[in-house]
């Protein structure tokens, strides 16, 4: 029997890894990846918390979080390759127009 | 030690294994290919937790068009210079890191601390509210606006994405 507990201590594991990945790459593609690994993260919170309390709530937040992650993707690559196509590279320390 | 807990201790050993190794990794690609095995753990921990359905879309979704979609972009960019990616230890990457090390501190100090609040046994209706019956019945019934709003919010996403990648922007 696996309590609660350590689904959560997995998830939070996993987040702050994304997190780490966010700040600390400069690569803008893997930090996108670690993006969409701080959203599954989060989604294993909710499943745990769905299948523990007996409701079907936090799969259906689940399944939207998955269509926003979609959506989110879509975009987030486009806007990429867009960057990529004016200043030929995705380093993200070298994408400064918008620094005052 | 019964199935449940060898399979959730395999599982969370590989989902943990492949996020350190997608975020070690210096090619975009092996990244990619780290984080498909780590949805595939967390699909797997799904099942452990008897949300079917969820693990298939987590497949078919994350594994199979999301992870694609990188790939695919991966491959446009055709990042062969890896030199100009090259990215050094610093003394800068020490702030996120400690910054990282307190917030997990702080997850786990709440995670022990509000344990005798927390519900600790499975529920029968576990088994009963993974299926794809069950959530599809929530999702046309109790869930119906939201799951239309999707659709408008996937338009959105369909119309920038083509907009944004548009060669000329007129």
């Amino acid at each position: 029997m696996v309590e609660i507990q350590s689904y959560l201590i997995l998830s939070a594991i996993t987040f702050i890894i994304g997190v780490v990945g966010v700040l600390a790459r400069r690569n803008a593609i893997i930090v996108f990846m670690s993006i969409e690994l701080m959203l599954n993260s989060v989604n294993l919170t909710l499943v745990a918390f769905s299948a523990y309390l007996g409701d079907t709530t936090g799969q259906m937040l689940v399944f939207f979080v998955m269509t926003v992650a979609a959506a989110e993707a879509a975009v987030g690559l486009a806007i990429v390759i867009a960057l990529f196509r004016n200043k030929q590279t995705v380093n993200i320390d070298d994408i400064n127009i918008l620094k005052w | 030690m019964t199935l449940e807990t060898i399979l959730f201790y395999a599982l969370s050993f590989v989902s943990v294994g492949s996020a350190l190794m997608m975020i070690t990794r210096r090619s975009p690609v092996m990244s990619a290919l780290y984080l498909i095995l780590n949805f595939f753990a967390l699909a797997g921990l799904y099942l452990t937790l008897h949300a079917q359905f969820i693990a298939v879309i987590q497949i078919l979704v994350y594994a199979g068009a999301i992870m694609v979609l990188f790939l695919f972009v991966i491959m446009l960019l055709n990042l062969g210079d890896e030199k100009k990616l090259s990215e050094k230890m610093s003394y800068k990457k020490i702030i996120p890191a400690g910054l990282s090390f307190g917030l997990l501190m702080e997850l786990l100090y709440i995670v022990s601390y509000a344990k005798s609040d927390l519900p600790l046994t499975h529920i029968e209706r576990a088994t009963e509210i993974g299926t794809v019956e069950y959530v599809g019945k929530a999702l046309f019934t109790d869930f119906l606006f939201p799951f239309e709003v999707t659709s408008i919010l996937l338009l959105a996403a369909i119309i920038g994405a083509v907009v944004l990648a548009k060669k000329k922007l007129d």
